[in-house]
């Protein structure tokens, strides 16, 4: 019995009108958890209930706790008929279970009905206390904590990264069980919506296992997902990475007290006073030279790697094939303490099955080198799931896809996939299933317990700005044809010419200009086929669609004038006669690879004067967007000496970071080599209509309207100064295409049209924002019928200061690093010749120093003094006092005015008692996003994590505004309902939102709609940086910017 | 090949203030697009026509939806359904339950009920304001008035307080109430001259002087209707006129105070009496619902016409009836000073604001 759950029913509002004779509701309310029911009395003739209850007690087991959620359902009392119900409430208790977490849920939650909507509000009190249980064979997993933020949450600090872990769980879906054909619609859509939260419960309580068993106490990166595979079930999977977290217990105490042995209290007090990046193990203060030099000679091109070899034993100890500034990770022949250092490392990745993590950004010093992305799919066939409990056939098939990611990541050097992430698209009885990540080398500081701290002193140096672009392959044995040069920032190590990755750019690498959303987009028919048919035709497209959608990706980067692509998703859909390809990511430029060339078009029949005056048109066409591209990005890199080096390949080449295959349903794996052939990637031939195509679509991809950025990563670089001013938004369209025999070029158009239609309705929608950036945009595409196209963007608009120019901000980090310099010069007494050695460039090892004093100066520096930007916020509030005050001063005036003409003496004009009550503060504001963290604020306490999903089903569409009015509300009523929970939990916000599934259905001839969505976050309470006290770290850092800016205005 | 859905929800609803101001007016989508297109604002965001639609289809089902709170603005302060800042639900609020003073001065007086209602698209005619808009506005009145009719307190404060409306429109709301309540006679052809600022102003004096909430100002006091009894007193006031006496010297009084003042004096000299008569009548009457609905009528038909064919300037309206009300004061004889301001001084403002061609 180790827990009791105790709830309370406080009082309704806004109740609809049961009654039709005297428009009034007889209310009462069940509440039930698990098998057990309570019932309030019956509060008569009324819209707004007192209850008032009392303390409804269950006692259950803590593995009902996390499975369950607590359902409370409000009924009209009817003496005659049955009772009617009004709507319920689901309510996770599961952030209640963590110790850290909230303590109580107290709050108003709309109370939901599936085919009516929101009707009204019931306040609830839900508490829980727990027993320890100290049973070691215990079935649940109370206390791990979950967040679906992609990164080490800003007020924890990671001790260790374990890494991957997954689940699924399968059921019957409830909408296809004979009794639906019995049951209403609403039972119906209560039962789904009631047993996939039961999965999720199930779900989450298995992983908290799988954590606890490796040691950790938290998931970071947590993704959930359902796939509704219709007749053959419902299925339920999630995956995530577990971690040992510490609470920064109090942010602001000098981190002499985490870090006792540091012999720089200032820079560390600096660590502590950003807060946002949780420092990594604790620092050594130990002399950091010995190792140094045996590092270097680790590279040893004998013992390289070839990616041909994959004796299975080995297949994770990868590391020292890289040589290149790996930082020595592992050797083979190193001495006793590096032996140790590789049988920890080994240890550490060899107890994972897969080296994945599903975090995008990372702890400063443990993304070591990027390799390129990694992606795999598969075919597959639907069957029923005929033994729920026993999901084997699901296991196995993801299983093989994350072997086949596993060896795409080991033909690249690399030890581990970062930015994991895998997803689905069902059509009919055919499912595809995708993954991708991107492959890297990790520091094992965070995979061990903190033994080897010289090692990460080593490390620390040895990660400057562009240290994750260095190639982890050995260039002699380059997996993929490339072209490798001497990296433009440090001189030493070789860089790729291109580089593609899932993650978020990472905080130190160092970018020229501004970065852009560029999408790459494709529909492609097919022809309507069954079962086996379906899944060949299917997977015989499937190459083509990726090889397509990489060449535009890379035309769009080209025509960008950038060389690097972050945060790349590419989502494939699939439908009954189509498939949809959209590629989103951010293109930058990264100051250490080179310069991108241009793009070259080439006819085929040079002959013709015409034909050749048209192709010098489309050229010339082609570098004035190159060129005015570069001026709105802001793109001037140095000038250098470009040096091309040791290519293995004498002819250029597509310069592929794109690793995949596909099996269809067997063992068979179909490697294809990306490249173009004999082909330069870059010479488009105009011959091909497909080329013409692909020009014309590169052209027609309309510029960002000024102002206006756009990323879809978590921030875009070259933008510091935000403001706290942020709109997170989902829109939605769905486009029915009438011409059924419409050619790849005809749906490709209308394809992108859409795409790009929607982006710039939401340029004008957000114009009031200006200037502003579009962040973390979220696109999904469906096929959700023949004919229709869906596609769904969830993102956050965040405002940012002009003023501070972006030159002033490059120059202001340019001061920080030199003065991190001369600080950790003076402060730490570290050897000059150190930093001059370990790199040429001084400012990089200026980097890398500052690295070690702390999360990295140099991205976030202006971001620091937000107590001088106006919070945009609180300046309505202040605009409403000022409102309120002139309100006053204008009714004292009427008055006067008033007295004036009537020559009364006893006039009694009565003054007004109050000006407008503004009642508005009995709601809490609650802000939602995408991102991991509300640029001006800091994030105080995890409340615990929302993951909720709602059925909506209508019967009379037409009434409720036709499609769009019933998806409106719809959405609507989730974002009502994410906010209720939140606000209830105690919290402000909600980071890291995500809305994972949005299944729309119609059948309008019938009047009818359903829709389906999934959302999921974390719930925090953050508090404004102005507020909190001026701490000592704070100023000292930020003023140190303040000036450094200054200075360079 | 069509866009079949189409939609944008924000945490925080926004709401354009523009196309607010169109959806109030009554504009269909497309009109609205089509302002919209040629309004000069939106012209450097170089929106697209599909744009402008598309943002405008937007806007208007956020308006329907929230249309439902605006019936009851307190409900909109604490719905979970919109997360909308204080400031912008004031400005929802508010102009929603603006309105079109032509549009209110054809309704002010009528009764509000159906009956009226099917008069609107005659008064949409007359007035130019949209249908659509003509009934938003009716139904707004029909709502304001069945919420406050039956409370007590002063009236402007409720309404204030149940519709959260800022000072200046919650007096204007109590003023077509007030008119609604009494009705008031306000659409002879004589009357055509005021506007709907005219009268609210003379709504808000009687309010203000000659209701029972005037007087007392105990809670339970009701502002919607005119004081009975002080209504009876004003009975009182006929000795002013059947007594030749303090007729002739209440003459005499002001004569002596108006010489070489006013420049329509001999006019005034001659009149004097009639004028007089003429209000004090109407004060004598008052006591009937009839005649309380022709309060203005008469103003207008027994003092204003006369004053202004002989031509009396606003500067000798004033003085005349300043000093017509504080000689009256002086009168031995005259015992009823307090019921004697309280009737004039809401009649010289009333006056003074009718006074205008």
């Amino acid at each position: 019995m180790p827990g009791k759950l105790k709830a309370k029913i406080v009082a309704g509002r806004h109740l609809p009108v049961m009654d039709r004779a005297s428009d009034l509701t007889d209310a009462f309310v069940e509440v039930k958890f698990g098998n057990t029911t309570f019932k309030t009395d019956v509060y008569p003739k009324s819209l707004n209930p007192q209850w008032n209850s009392e303390w409804f007690k269950f006692e259950v087991d803590d593995e009902d706790l996390q499975d369950e959620p607590l359902q409370i359902t409000v009924l009209d009392h009817d003496t005659y008929s049955a009772n009617d119900a009004i709507g319920k409430v689901y309510i996770d208790i599961d952030p209640l279970l963590s110790s850290e977490a909230a303590t109580v849920i107290s709050g108003w939650f709309p109370i939901y009905d599936t085919i009516h909507g929101i009707r009204g509000e019931i306040n609830v009190l839900v508490k829980v206390e727990l027993f320890n249980d100290l049973n070691r064979f215990r079935q649940s997993s109370c206390g791990v904590k979950f967040f679906c933020t992609t990164s080490i949450p800003r007020c924890y600090r990671a001790v260790m990264v374990h890494g991957f872990v997954e689940e699924l769980v399968v059921n019957e879906d409830p909408e296809y069980q004979w009794i639906d054909r019995i049951r209403t619609p609403r039972a119906s859509n209560e039962a789904r919506q009631r047993l996939i939260s039961l999965m999720s419960g199930e779900l989450q309580r298995k992983i908290g296992l799988k954590v606890l068993e490796m040691g950790g106490n938290a998931v970071v990166g947590y993704l959930q997902c359902f796939d509704l595979e219709g007749e053959s079930g419902l299925v339920v999977r999630a995956i995530g990475t577990a971690c040992t977290l510490d609470k920064l217990s109090n942010t602001y105490t000098p981190a002499t007290a985490i870090n006792p042995c540091n012999s720089s209290p200032s820079k560390d007090i600096k660590e502590a006073g950003f807060g946002e990046e949780a420092p990594g193990v604790p620092l050594s203060s130990g002399p950091p030279t010995p190792l140094r030099a045996q590092t270097f000679s680790s590279f040893s091109p004998s013992k390289s790697y070839s990616r041909q070899s994959s004796s299975s034993d080995t297949e994770l100890s990868l590391t020292p094939k890289t040589g290149m500034g790996s930082g020595g990770s592992a050797g083979k022949e190193a001495g006793p303490l590096k032996a140790l250092l590789r049988q920890q490392t080994q240890t550490a990745l060899e107890q994972r099955e897969f080296p994945f993590f599903t975090l995008t950004s990372f702890p400063p010093g443990f993304l070591l080198h990027v390799g390129g992305v990694v992606s795999a799919r598969s075919v597959k066939l639907l069957d029923r799931i005929h033994n729920p409990d026993e999901p084997e056939t699901r296991d196995a098939w993801w299983e093989e896809i994350r072997q086949e990611i596993k060896s795409h990541a080991k033909a690249l050097g690399c030890h581990a996939v970062v930015g994991y992430s895998e997803s689905t698209s069902i059509c009919e009885e055919v499912c595809i299933l995708s993954a991708s990540g991107t492959a890297a080398i990790l520091s094992s500081r965070f995979m061990q317990d903190s033994a080897l701290d010289t090692e990460h002193r080593f490390e620390d140096l040895m990660s400057p700005g562009c240290a994750f672009c260095h190639i982890p392959y050995d260039e002699l044995n380059m997996p993929f044809p490339a072209q490798l040069t001497y990296c433009h920032c440090c001189r030493r190590y070789k860089v790729p010419d291109v580089l593609f990755t899932t993650i978020d750019l990472p905080t130190e690498a160092n970018v020229t200009g501004k970065g852009c959303l560029i999408q790459a987009r494709l529909c492609r028919t097919k022809k309507k086929a069954q079962g086996e048919g379906n899944a060949t035709a299917i997977s015989n497209l499937l190459p083509f669609l990726e090889y397509e959608l990489h060449t535009q990706l890379m035309n769009k980067l080209k025509l960008r004038s950038m060389n690097a692509l972050f945060g790349l998703r590419i989502q494939i859909s699939v439908g009954e006669n189509m498939l949809l390809g959209l590629a989103s990511a951010t293109g930058v430029y990264l100051t250490a690879l080179p310069s991108p060339g241009g793009i070259q078009i080439a006819g085929k029949t040079p002959s013709d004067i015409t034909y050749e005056q048209h192709i010098s048109n489309m050229q010339k066409k082609i570098n004035d967007t190159i060129a005015k591209n570069k001026e709105l990005y802001e793109i001037n890199p140095p000038d250098l000496v470009e040096e091309v080096i040791g290519s293995p390949i004498p002819e250029p080449r597509q310069r592929s970071r794109l690793f995949r295959s596909h099996s269809e349903s067997s063992d068979e794996v179909s490697e294809l080599d990306l490249s173009h052939g004999k082909k330069d990637a870059f010479v488009l031939e105009i011959d091909d209509t497909d080329a013409v195509e692909d020009i014309h679509s590169l052209l027609t991809d309309a510029p960002t309207p000024p102002g206006f950025y756009s990323c879809n990563t978590e921030i875009m670089p070259g933008i510091y100064n935000w403001t706290s001013a942020l709109q997170m938004f989902t829109s939605v369209r769905v486009f029915r295409l009438s011409n059924v025999n419409l050619t790849n070029q005809g749906l490709n158009k209308v394809f992108n049209d859409l795409c790009e239609n929607l982006l710039k309705s939401l340029y004008f929608k957000l114009r009031s924002m200006v200037p502003c950036c579009l962040c973390h945009v979220n696109f999904t595409v469906a096929v959700p019928e023949d004919e229709l196209i869906q596609v769904a963007v969830t993102a956050v608009a965040m405002s940012f200061d002009k003023d501070q120019t972006q030159e002033n901000g490059r120059q202001s980090i340019d001061k920080n690093l030199m003065k991190a310099i001369t600080e950790n010069e003076d402060q730490l007494q570290f050897p000059l010749e150190l930093s001059a050695e370990s790199s040429s460039n001084p400012l990089n090892s200026a980097k890398g120093l500052s690295e070690v004093s702390g999360p990295l100066p140099s991205a976030r520096a202006p971001s620091v003094d937000y107590s001088s930007f106006t919070d945009r916020c609180s300046s309505w509030i202040e605009q409403l006092r000022l409102k309120a005050h002139t309100i006053r001063c204008g009714s004292i005036k009427t008055m006067s005015s008033l007295e004036k003409a009537s020559p009364l003496p006893e006039g009694r004009s009565r003054s007004l008692r109050s000006n407008r009550s503004y009642a508005g503060s009995s709601v809490t504001v609650v802000k939602m996003t995408p991102l991991s963290f509300i640029p001006g604020t800091k994030i105080i306490k995890y409340l615990g994590i929302i993951n909720m999903f709602f059925i909506r089903e209508t019967t009379s569409l037409r009434e409720e505004g036709g499609v769009s009015g019933f998806l409106h509300s719809f959405i609507a009523e989730v974002f009502a309902m994410v906010r209720a929970h939140v606000a209830a939990l105690g919290g402000n916000a909600v980071v890291s939102y995500n809305m994972k599934e949005c299944v729309f259905m119609e059948n309008p001839n019938k009047n009818q709609a359903q829709c389906l969505i999934n959302v999921s976050g974390d719930a925090v309470i953050f508090v404004r940086e102005s507020e909190l006290e001026a701490t000592p770290p704070q100023p000292h850092s930020a003023s140190a910017q303040t000036s450094s800016s200054g200075e360079g205005t | 090949m069509s866009m079949e859905l189409d939609v944008f929800v924000g945490n925080t609803t926004i709401i354009d203030e523009e196309v607010y101001q169109l959806w109030l007016d009554g504009h269909s989508v497309s009109d609205a697009v089509r302002m919209r297109l040629e309004s000069d604002a939106l012209s450097e965001c170089e929106a697209s026509g599909e744009v402008l639609h598309s943002d405008t289809m937007d806007q208007y089902r956020t308006f329907q939806m929230c249309e439902r709170l605006l019936h009851c603005p307190s409900k909109l302060a604490n719905q979970l359904l919109f997360q909308i800042p204080a400031h912008r639900q004031a400005m929802l609020i508010e102009r929603y339950y603006e309105f079109d003073h032509t549009f209110a001065r054809e309704v002010l007086g009528k009764k509000l009920s159906k009956g009226t209602k099917k008069d609107l698209d005659d008064i949409s005619l007359k007035t130019g304001v949209a249908l659509k808009s003509c009934r938003r506005q009716f139904d707004n009145f029909k709502r304001v008035f069945k919420v406050v009719e039956e409370l007590k307190g002063p009236l402007v404060e409720n309404v204030q307080h149940h519709f959260l409306l800022s000072d200046s429109l919650a007096r204007d709301y109590a003023a077509v109430v007030f008119f609604a309540n009494s009705r008031f006679e306000t659409g002879k052809r004589k009357l055509q001259y005021l506007s709907f600022q005219d009268f609210a102003f003379c709504a808000g004096q009687l309010i203000s002087y000659w209701t029972v909430g005037a007087v007392d100002n105990m809670m339970e006091d009701m502002d919607v209707d005119l004081e009975k009894e002080f209504l009876h007193d004003l009975k009182d006031l006929k000795v002013l006129v059947n007594d030749k006496d303090m007729l002739d010297q209440h003459k005499s009084l002001v004569c002596y105070q108006l010489k070489g003042k006013i420049k329509a004096f001999s006019e005034m000299e001659a009149n004097f009496k009639n004028l007089s008569r003429a209000l004090i009548n109407i004060a004598s009457k008052l006591t009937n619902t009839k005649d309380v609905r022709d309060l203005f009528i008469d103003l207008v038909e027994k003092f204003i016409e006369p004053c202004r064919s002989d031509k009396w300037t606003v500067g000798d309206l004033t003085l005349f009836l300043t000093h017509y009300t504080s000689t009256a004061h002086t009168l031995e004889m005259f015992r009823f000073q307090i019921l004697w301001e309280r009737y004039m001084g809401v009649i010289k403002s009333c006056i003074l604001k009718m006074y205008h061609d």
